[in-house]
C-alpha cells in the first residue's frame, strides 16, 4: 500500500519540501552561477531593503484588503443569490440562470483580460463608445489607479459567483422542508423564514468555506491581477500585491534575493496567521477547527 | 395545491426575479460583446469602437487568424496534449493516494496526510521552486514542465480521499481481500468503479486547470512552439507587433490594412470555443460533484 502512496510523496517532496530549503537565497546576494551555498551571505540586507521601501507595507495591505473584500462580499454576494434562486420554482428560469451564472467559472483569465480590454480601452472600448454616444468625454481607465480597485474586485465577483453560489444552493437543498411548515403554520411570512431558517442553517458551510479562504489570505489571486494589471507601472499603488510583487521580480527586473526575501515573508506571515486563526477557532468551538 | 402565495412572497419573487436576470446578463453581457467584436470589420472598431451589434458585418478576423494555421494548430495540439496526459496522470496518482489515505488499516494515514496537507501552510515561493525546475530538475523549456508541476494538489488529494470514504463501504475492503485479491487490485476493481462521480469531478477540475493554464508556459517556456494556448492568445493580445511577426516569420508580406483589433477578438474566440462548446455538456457533472462534496463535507 506505501507503493501506491510513493509517487504522491515523492511528487510533493520535490515539488514542495526541496523548494523549502531554497529559502537560503533570501538572504544571500544571488548568483545564478553559482551554486546554492556559494551565493554570498548578506543576512537579512534584502528584507531589511523590503522593509525600509514601505513595498512590505504597502504590499501586505493591498494583499490582505483585496483578499478581505474578495471574502466578504463574495459569500454575501452568494448567499443573497442561492437564497434567491432556491425561492423561485420556475424550473427553466432556475437551470439557465443558474448557468449563465455558473459560465465565467470556466474561462481563463486571459479571456477575462481580453474582455476588459474590449470594455475600457481608451479608443474603441465598449465604455468610451457608450459614453462619446451620449455626448460625453470618454474616460481613460487605464490612468486611474483608485478605479482598479473596483474593478479587481467586481471581476473577481464575476468569475466567481457561479461557483460559490452552488456551493450554497446544496446546502439549502439539504434543509429539511419541515422547518418551513412549522413555520408557516406559525405565521412567519417569506422574509422571516428566510432569516430565521435559511440563513443560520448555512453558517457551518460559511464557516468553512471561510476557514479555507483565510487559510490563503496572504496568497492573492496571481492570474486576476496579473492578467488585469499586467506590467502596467501607474497602477501599481493600488493594485500589487505580494504574488505579482514576486513574479515580476523573477521574471521582468530580476531581482531574485529580494523576490526570494519577499516569497519568504509571504509564506511565514500567511503562516503565522492560519496558526493563529486556527489556535482562536479551536478555543471557541472545536468543530470548526481546521487541524 | 395550490397555495395563496401572500403578498410578501410575491414581493420576494419579483425582487428574485429582477436580481438574479440582471446578474444573468451581467455575466453574459462581455462574451457578447467579444462575439460581436470579432464579428465587427476592423475599420468599424477603429471608427465607431466596441458595439453590441457588428456596425459592420465581417469574418476578416476570422480570416487572419487562420491565414497561419500553424501556429494555432501548434498551441491548440501542445494544449490538448498536456491536458489529456495531465489529467490522466494525475487523477491516476490522486485516485490511488486518496484510496490509501481513507483506508483504516493503513497505519500512516494521519502522518501522510498531514505531510500532504503541510504545504499548504507552508513554502519556499515562486523563486526557490523556479529556481529548483530550472536549475536541479532541467525542466526549462520542455514539454514536461507543462505537465508535471500541476500534476496534483493536496486539496482535490483530500476531496478525493472524502470521495472513497463515503461511496466505499469498509466491508468490501475486507471481503475483496478474503477472496485473494491484492491491494491494487482492489483498488483498481473496485473502488475506482464505485467512486466514479468523485472521479469526474476531480477529472474536471484537473482539466480545466491545464486547459486555462498560461502561467506555466510564461515561466518555463522561451521555444514560441511549445508554448500553451492561453500563452499563445497572451502573446498575440500583448504584442502588436504579433502580425507583422507572423509575416516575418513566413516570408509572406500582408496587405497593408491588417484587421488587428477583430483578429484578438477572434483569436479569443477561436481559444475559448471549445470550453463554451462543451460548456453545457460539463456543467453538470461539476454542479453535482460540488454538491456532493458540500453535504458530506
Amino acid at each position: 500500500m506505501f507503493l501506491m502512496l510513493l509517487p504522491t510523496l515523492i511528487f510533493f517532496l520535490v515539488n514542495s519540501y526541496f523548494p523549502m530549503v531554497g529559502i537560503y537565497y533570501a538572504f544571500t546576494q544571488f548568483d545564478f552561477n553559482s551554486s546554492m551555498f556559494n551565493s554570498k551571505f548578506v543576512g537579512l540586507q534584502n528584507f531589511e531593503f523590503l522593509w525600509r521601501s514601505g513595498t512590505l507595507v504597502k504590499l501586505t495591505m493591498n494583499t490582505i484588503g483585496y483578499n478581505i473584500a474578495f471574502i466578504v462580499l463574495g459569500n454575501v454576494l452568494a448567499i443573497a443569490c442561492a437564497i434567491l434562486l432556491s425561492e423561485l420554482n420556475g424550473k427553466w428560469f432556475k437551470k439557465i440562470s443558474q448557468s449563465i451564472m455558473f459560465l465565467p467559472y470556466f474561462v481563463s483569465f486571459v479571456i477575462l483580460s481580453v474582455i476588459v480590454y474590449n470594455l475600457f480601452n481608451y479608443d474603441s472600448g465598449f465604455l468610451n463608445t457608450m459614453l462619446t454616444q451620449f455626448g460625453l468625454d470618454p474616460v481613460d481607465v487605464y490612468s486611474k489607479p483608485w478605479a482598479w480597485i473596483f474593478l479587481i474586485i467586481i471581476f473577481y465577483l464575476w468569475k466567481n459567483l457561479g461557483y460559490s453560489m452552488v456551493i450554497y444552493l446544496a446546502a439549502i437543498t439539504g434543509i429539511s422542508d419541515e422547518y418551513y411548515e412549522a413555520a408557516k403554520i406559525d405565521g412567519a411570512n417569506i422574509f422571516q423564514r428566510i432569516w430565521y431558517i435559511t440563513v443560520p442553517m448555512l453558517k457551518s458551510t460559511f464557516v468553512v468555506l471561510l476557514l479555507f479562504a483565510l487559510g490563503s489570505i496572504m496568497k492573492g489571486q496571481f492570474d486576476l491581477f496579473y492578467q488585469l494589471i499586467g506590467n502596467n507601472g501607474l497602477l501599481y499603488n493600488t493594485t500589487d500585491i505580494l504574488d505579482t510583487y514576486v513574479y515580476r521580480s523573477l521574471k521582468v527586473t530580476f531581482d531574485v534575493g529580494m523576490a526570494t526575501a519577499a516569497g519568504v515573508y509571504q509564506s511565514l506571515f500567511g503562516f503565522v496567521l492560519i496558526m493563529t486563526v486556527n489556535y482562536i477557532i479551536r478555543k471557541i468551538n472545536d468543530d470548526y477547527a481546521l487541524f | 395545491m395550490q397555495i395563496q402565495k401572500d403578498k410578501y412572497t410575491r414581493m420576494l419573487h419579483a425582487i428574485a426575479y429582477v436580481v438574479i436576470l440582471g446578474l444573468s446578463v451581467a455575466c453574459l453581457l462581455p462574451f457578447l460583446l467579444i462575439i460581436s467584436a470579432s464579428l465587427t470589420s476592423n475599420e468599424s472598431i477603429i471608427r465607431d469602437g466596441y458595439h453590441l451589434i457588428p456596425g459592420q458585418f465581417s469574418l476578416e478576423g476570422y480570416k487572419t487568424v487562420f491565414i497561419f494555421p500553424d501556429e494555432v494548430l501548434r498551441a491548440y495540439t501542445v494544449t490538448i496534449v498536456t491536458t489529456v496526459v495531465g489529467t490522466a496522470l494525475g487523477l491516476f496518482f490522486m485516485t490511488m493516494s486518496g484510496y490509501v489515505l481513507a483506508r483504516k488499516d493503513f497505519k500512516y494515514r494521519n502522518t501522510f496526510s498531514f505531510y500532504i496537507y503541510f504545504t499548504t501552510l507552508f513554502g519556499g515561493g515562486l523563486v526557490p521552486w523556479y529556481i529548483m525546475i530550472t536549475k536541479y530538475l532541467g525542466l526549462l523549456d520542455s514539454y514536461a514542465v507543462l505537465v508535471l508541476p500541476g500534476l496534483m494538489t493536496p486539496f482535490l488529494i483530500i476531496l478525493m480521499k472524502n470521495f472513497v470514504k463515503s461511496a466505499v463501504p469498509e466491508e468490501l475492503f475486507d471481503s475483496g481481500k478474503m477472496d485473494g485479491a491484492g491491494d491494487f487490485r482492489i483498488y483498481w476493481q473496485i473502488v475506482l468503479k464505485l467512486s466514479m462521480p468523485g472521479i469526474a469531478t476531480v477529472g474536471l477540475f484537473l482539466a480545466l486547470y491545464y486547459w486555462n493554464d498560461w502561467f506555466t508556459s510564461s515561466l518555463f517556456i522561451n521555444d514560441t512552439h511549445k508554448y500553451q494556448l492561453q500563452f499563445y492568445l497572451y502573446n498575440v493580445i500583448n504584442s502588436a507587433q504579433f502580425i507583422a511577426q507572423m509575416g516575418a516569420g513566413t516570408g509572406v508580406s500582408l496587405a497593408t490594412e491588417v484587421p488587428a483589433e477583430s483578429t484578438k477578438m477572434a483569436m479569443a474566440i477561436v481559444v475559448n470555443g471549445p470550453i463554451l462548446f462543451l460548456y453545457p455538456f460539463v456543467q453538470r457533472y461539476f454542479v453535482k460533484g460540488l454538491t456532493i462534496g458540500a453535504v458530506k463535507g
